[in-house]
């Protein structure tokens, strides 16, 4: 079996890994990213649409092309990335085994950063096993990347901005949207992503769902109902609507598995998707070594991830002896002052409440703390 | 919220809206983004500094009406494709409204369209007098409507018949 | 249903295309990509029947994850098509239930 010794393992090669990556690698750590898809980018190169924020967040650049330019700029500072290789487990504390299709390798990494993004929360209700009840991002990956249309007529379930970025380009996508429900009295996303849809005919049912999908072996229709205070579905108020494609986008949650295996501990945040990995403002877990960045460490957006990421590998870089403690210290503060941008306001506060939270578990847990 | 009432009067008192004497003056621009979200690009998109959002980035744009000369270039530039141009003295009886389109096809300079309103509720025909690509797949499609619309035109349906689909035999034998 | 034509993505490239076999019939696909799309491509969404119930499964997450989506691969069972590229004469089959292990 073969060992690799390393000072920087990052697992997830997007926006927060290679952000990660991109930082250590500037200070002269040698990095290796590992991704178990065939392409890098995480969740970036389906994004078609403009990116918000700043110029440092490449704002009003289409998310594929900023996958493009971190992707460019890991490559210049001869970062390794792994792809199709998935580690598949931790062992003797800091040793992280990996499979390429072919062959089992064991990385033996000084520090780690787990940047392992989000996974899909499903929603079950009768019909919900029929072929054509989707992840909005399963779907999203089919249209943007394989150019393929599941299906010609969708149901959205939810209105947060996946729902209505992914409604959009479904319509881009020539599909037809019939109905976008969103079970909550508001919706959740942004004005102006419900605004893109609304103006161009797509009905939003905000207080509704979907209570049942129906079709002999395939999607052919699904019940929609009105909820009441208590968000139980109101008799009589069932319709049935003619769809072939049922996408659930519910939220997403941390796909945090290697920070259970690494003895990370957790706390429960439901704004930010549930059970998250504890850290601290430089991103290191209560686990010495091993830092979290991206929506592993709390759902919030892409902007978030690269700064995280930033601030992750900053800190893997200062500890491995890179970086001088007052240059990291003054770099780790640019990056966390971007992030305050993207933490106020209505959509940004509850997120930075969430954050707070955590920061003080892990001052609650971890002793001697800087 | 969702309907175009409610919509429209969120709108009209975010710093983004032009004042009526300003409409009247000409082409300007109608910023229609009231939430406070991370995000600046019109900010720099403008080059006669009539858009400002400062700091925290999160403020709501404000319109400084008399810098706005009405060129348009912040309608591609604004990733919520939140702007338009309206301009209501393009005639008589005509305003000309320039909104921001991402969907194939394309409407052809000459064709009448459906005009629909913020909630997507047909309002009136239009034509369609400009079809232009702006920054990066942005396309600006220009449409002439009777004038009392100008407040409300904001959308067109799009069209069908589009180039999407492959011929379903180049992937089906049976 | 391919997308041949997009306003953000372009016109479909010309990508090399390769044959597969679906129960018995051949479709076309895409060199590299994932079984789950080409299936989709040509209008399949059932990809296989439970153990108990007899029920269609197809696609789910297609991230890997959820396993709704796997069929027998060249006589291979429990092959999640979402991660799997297709290779020129693969074999496919709509898995019913576990699957068998062809010898």
């Amino acid at each position: 079996m073969k060992e690799k010794e390393i000072d920087l393992a990052v697992v997830g090669s997007g926006p927060a890994g290679l952000s990660a990556a991109i930082e250590a690698a500037k200070y002269g750590a040698s990095v290796e990213i590992i991704d178990e898809n065939a392409l890098p980018g995480g969740q970036l190169f389906k994004q078609i649409h403009k990116f918000f924020g700043s110029k440092e967040h490449y704002a009003g650049v289409r998310g594929y092309d900023i996958g493009r330019k971190l992707l460019d700029e890991a490559e210049n500072l001869k970062v390794d990335i792994r792809l199709n290789t998935i580690a598949f487990g931790v062992f003797n504390k800091n040793k992280i085994g990996l499979f390429d299709q072919k062959s089992i390798l064991v990385s033996k990494p000084k520090k780690i950063i787990i940047a392992t993004g989000a996974s899909e929360n499903p929603l079950a209700f009768p019909g919900w096993t029929l072929p054509g009840v989707m992840g909005a991002g399963a779907v999203q990956t089919m249209i943007n990347i394989h150019r393929v249309l599941p299906g010609r007529k969708v149901l959205m379930v939810g209105a947060g901005n996946v729902g209505l970025i992914v409604s959009y380009q479904l319509l881009q996508a020539g599909a037809d949207v019939v109905a976008i429900v969103e079970a909550m009295p508001k919706i959740g996303g942004y004005f102006v992503h419900a605004a893109k849809v609304l103006r161009i005919g797509v009905l939003i049912l905000t207080s509704h769902t979907i209570i049942e999908a129906k079709g002999d072996k395939e999607v052919e229709s699904a019940t929609i109902a009105a909820l009441d205070q208590n968000l139980n579905p109101i008799k009589g108020s069932e319709k049935e609507l003619e769809v072939d494609l049922i996408c659930i986008a519910i939220g997403l949650r941390p796909e945090a598995d290697l920070c259970r295996m690494l003895n990370c501990e957790f706390t429960y945040i439901p704004f930010l998707g549930g059970h998250v990995p504890i850290h601290n403002e430089d991103m290191e877990t209560t686990t010495p070594g091993v830092y979290v960045a991206g929506d592993v460490s709390g759902i919030e957006e892409a902007s978030v991830a690269m700064e995280e990421g930033r601030i992750a590998g900053i800190s893997a870089a200062e500890s491995l002896g890179y970086i001088s403690s007052e240059e990291a210290e003054k770099e780790k503060m640019k990056c966390k002052e971007r992030l305050k941008a993207f933490r106020i306001g209505p959509f940004g506060s509850p997120r930075q409440e969430g954050k707070n939270k955590i920061f003080e578990e892990y001052k609650r847990r971890v002793k001697n703390v800087k | 919220m969702l309907n175009e009432e409610a919509i429209l009067n969120k709108i009209k008192v975010s710093p983004g809206y032009p004042s009526k004497e300003r409409f009247l003056k000409g082409p300007v621009a109608v910023i229609e983004c009231p939430e406070e979200i991370p995000c600046n690009p019109c900010e720099e998109a403008c080059p006669f500094g009539a858009i400002k959002v400062g700091e925290p980035i999160t403020n709501i744009p404000m319109l400084i009406e008399d810098k706005c000369v009405g060129c348009g270039k912040c309608i591609s530039a604004c990733p919520g494709l939140a702007i338009f141009l309206v301009n209501i003295n393009y005639s008589e009886k005509e305003a000309a409204i320039s909104l921001p389109y991402e969907f194939f096809p394309l409407p052809n300079v000459g064709d009448e369209v459906d005009v629909l309103n913020r909630e997507g509720k047909f309002i009136c025909k239009g034509k369609v007098i400009k079809v232009i690509e702006g920054e990066d797949h942005t396309w600006i499609i220009t449409i002439l409507i009777p004038k009392e619309f100008f407040e409300v035109a904001r959308g067109i349906k799009p069209l069908k018949g589009g180039v999407f689909f492959g011929k379903k035999e180049n992937y089906m034998s049976l | 249903m391919r997308i041949v034509d997009h306003p953000i993505l372009g016109k479909l490239k010309e990508r090399k295309k390769v044959f597969i076999e679906v129960d018995g019939r051949k479709i076309e696909a895409y060199e590299g990509e994932p079984i789950a799309a080409a299936l989709l491509a040509a209008g399949v969404r059932v990809f296989r029947y439970t153990s108990k119930e007899k029920e269609p499964r197809g696609l789910f997450c297609a991230i890997g994850r959820c396993t709704d989506c796997v069929m027998i691969v060249d006589g291979i069972p429990n092959v999640r098509t979402c991660v799997t590229s297709v290779r020129d004469g693969m074999k496919i089959e709509t898995q019913k239930g576990l699957g068998k292990w062809r010898k």
